[in-house]
Parts: structure tokens; sequence; C-alpha cells
């Protein structure tokens, strides 16, 4: 089929709003699902893209980045949010905007069995540690949910993760 | 290899390095080296830090590259540090030219009793900096190798990174502003000035 052949658009309607919220730092561990979104912010010269380690590096460079007057934003599998959890704790403390964009995996149609319970443990860790959850199901709701989520970060500083379906992904993405 | 006995005083060394700060940015880390920073006199540029073990050098390497015309310093304790050792092969690879990690190197936990820790059994801080890609990386035991680093410090194109080898004497408890916000928005207030409340 032609379709599943074809690169997804979603990944760059988020690399759009990035722009249009004047987000410059943008920080990463890298997942399948955020491939193509990681590849369009190191090509932008207006963007820094910096691979991490860990995911709590994230965290903790861009509070220094919004120290400094920049707007960043987080990438990251579901996984990594438990890697996050007392960096973020700092984040509420202090109020720091935060925008963090999570790929799940461990949920719909997963094969891996070692996904599973930090799957599970996503949404209650982040929300346990005050982070506003919003989620992506479909596709074409991605650009606007980031939006939305961007908006909220930056004009409230309050912490918000997006996590965006496993659904939205599609197994197409799955072991490249 | 025989342990070498730090002789050096972190409220000594410490002060030295903030008196000449200039219009530099500084990040303590958790703890004694946020009370060394507040001895050596308050400071809006100065973001003192309550928490967030193990994240310093990345907050200090976000403020370098969102401010790369000002100096950074990030001034943290040897365990702070060892809790986020990738962050030495992020910044390696970032090579902000404004960006110096001064560790102040007690080789203990002195926070939570006085545990040993890594560096007191030689594990090399400024080796693991240098092999991540720091533009230069040292340990500093004595006075006059201090006076060489201090030019180095604030003008030396970055990353640099120096291990400051101080002794585990008691500092008497200097307690800066503590809430999360105030911190955050004097330090911005000061540096963004209008900008800050956008
Ligand atoms: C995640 C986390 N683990 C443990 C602690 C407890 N803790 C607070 S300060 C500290 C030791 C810091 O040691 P170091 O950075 O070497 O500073 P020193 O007091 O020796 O100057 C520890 C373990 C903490 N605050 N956060
Ligand atoms: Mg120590």
């Amino acid at each position: 089929m032609e379709t599943a052949t074809r690169p997804p658009t979603w990944p760059l309607d988020i690399y759009e709003v990035f722009k249009k919220a004047g987000i410059r730092q943008v920080a990463y561990v890298p997942d399948a699902g955020h491939s193509l979104l990681i590849k369009a912010c190191h090509a932008d010269k207006a963007m820094r893209a910096v691979c991490l380690t860990t995911e709590e590096e994230g965290v903790a460079m861009l509070a220094g980045a919004w120290l400094g007057g920049e707007r960043g934003a987080l990438l990251m599998q579901s996984s990594g949010a438990g890697n996050c959890i007392n960096m973020l704790g700092m984040i509420n403390e202090c109020r720091f905007p935060l925008l963090m964009i999570l790929t799940m995996r461990g949920h719909w149609g997963e094969f891996n069995p070692w996904q599973v319970p930090m799957s599970q443990a996503t949404v209650p860790a982040l929300s346990a540690i005050g982070v506003t959850v919003q989620t992506v199901d479909q596709p074409d709701e991605a650009g606007e949910t980031v939006a939305a989520a961007a908006r909220l970060a930056f004009s409230t500083g309050r912490a918000v993760a997006v996590l965006i379906s496993q659904r939205v992904i599609g197994s197409k993405a799955f072991g490249k | 290899m025989a342990h070498r006995k730090p002789i050096l005083d972190r409220r000594k060394v410490v002060a030295q390095i903030l008196e000449r700060r200039g219009d530099a940015l500084i990040m303590p880390g958790l703890g004694a080296p946020t009370w060394d920073c507040a001895a050596a006199g308050d400071h809006p540029l100065t973001f003192y830090s309550w928490g967030g073990m193990g994240g310093c050098a990345m907050m200090g390497l976000g403020l370098a590259l969102a401010q790369p015309r000002r100096r950074v310093l990030v001034i943290t304790g040897d365990g702070e540090l060892l809790m986020g050792l990738g962050s030495l092969a992020s910044i390696g690879v970032q090579k902000p030219r404004n960006l110096a990690v001064i560790v102040i190197d007690n080789e203990h936990y002195g926070e939570t009793g006085m545990q040993p820790t890594h560096t007191r059994h030689g594990v090399d801080l400024p080796a693991m900096a240098r092999a991540a890609g720091f533009r230069a990386a040292g340990t500093v035991y004595t006075a006059p190798q201090l006076k060489a680093w201090m030019p180095r410090f604030y003008r030396q194109p970055g990353p640099i990174f120096c291990s400051i080898k101080v002794t585990t004497a008691d500092a008497p408890l200097v307690l800066p502003v503590r809430e999360g916000t105030a911190i955050k928005h004097r330090f911005r207030e000061a540096l963004l000035g209008g900008r800050a409340y956008e």
C-alpha cells in the first residue's frame, strides 16, 4: 500500500509549532517515533538540538535555558519519564516552564513485555510530580495539542507533557 | 597511587573565585557549594540550588547556550557531579565556549555525614572530562595552582573543567533565599530585565 511507506506529517506539524512558539533548545534521548522531528530540529540553524545520555539531563538543561531567556522542548520515549522524576521536583518548586513530548511505548499493540511496566507508570508518575499530561491519539491532533501545551507551559510556568499514542506512531516505525 | 591529602579551604577558594565574577552567571550545586557561594556575598546572578542533585552541570549548559556572550561558572560538589557523569559527555559534544565546570572536591558527601565519594578512591573527574571532549581539564591542590587557574575560569575557551581539592573542615552554614520561584525570578530579572516576566 503506497500510503504506508509515505513519511508521517505529524512530526513536522510539531516542528512548525516549535518554530512558532520560539523554541530554541531541543534536548532529546532518541525514540524511533521522534526521528523525523529530531532530524528537522538538527537541520534548523535557529535551533540547538542536544542529544543527552539520560532524560533527566534535559530537564536540568531546559531549566538553565529558561534562566538564560530561551525556550526549549524535551523529546523522549515514555520509558524515559521515570528517569526524570526527582529533577522534575525542581521544575515544580521553581515553577520552570517545561514542554515535554513523549512517544508512548508499552501500550497500543506492544510486543515487548519489558516496555509495559514503565508505560503503565508514565501518567501516574508524571502527575504525582506535578506535570500536566495531555494526549495525542490521532496524527492530526499532534500540532494543535503541542501548540496548546506550549502555551500552557510558557504562559503559566508549568511542566506539560504531551503523550503521543503508539497508535499515532504506527507499527511501521518500530525497530527503525 | 598514594592518596594526596587536600589542604585548601573551600570557603576561601570559592570567595577567591567569586571576587572576580564580573558579569558572570554562577550556577552552584546543591548543599555546601550553594552555602559557599552565599558566604562569598549574596548576588541575584547566582542560582542557588537546594535540590536537583546531578543536574547542575546541565543547567549550566542550557544557560551557557542561551547566553553565549556571558561566562557561566558551574560550581558544584564531587558527589553532585558524580550523579550526573553523563552530562560530561553531553557538554563535551556541545562544546560551549563560555562554560566552566568547577568541582569543589572534598572527596566526600559532606552534606549527608561525610561519607567518602569515588574521588576519595581515585576516580579522576578531570580525566573523564578530558576524555569527554572538554577543551581543558585539571586538578588544583595548592594556592599557586589555583592562582594559575583563576583567569582560565573566566577567559579560556570552554568547556573547561577543574577539580579543586579541598579539606573536609567544617564551614559555618550560610543559607541563602530558599524559595525556588524567588531565586528564579530575581536571577531572570537581573539578567533579562523586563523580558523576565513576558
Ligand atoms: C537525588 C538525591 N540523592 C541524595 C540526596 C542527598 N544529598 C544531599 S547533598 C548530598 C551530598 C552532596 O555531596 P557533594 O556534592 O560532594 O557536596 P559536599 O557537601 O561534599 O560539598 C546528598 C547525597 C539528594 N539531595 N538528592
Ligand atoms: Mg563533596
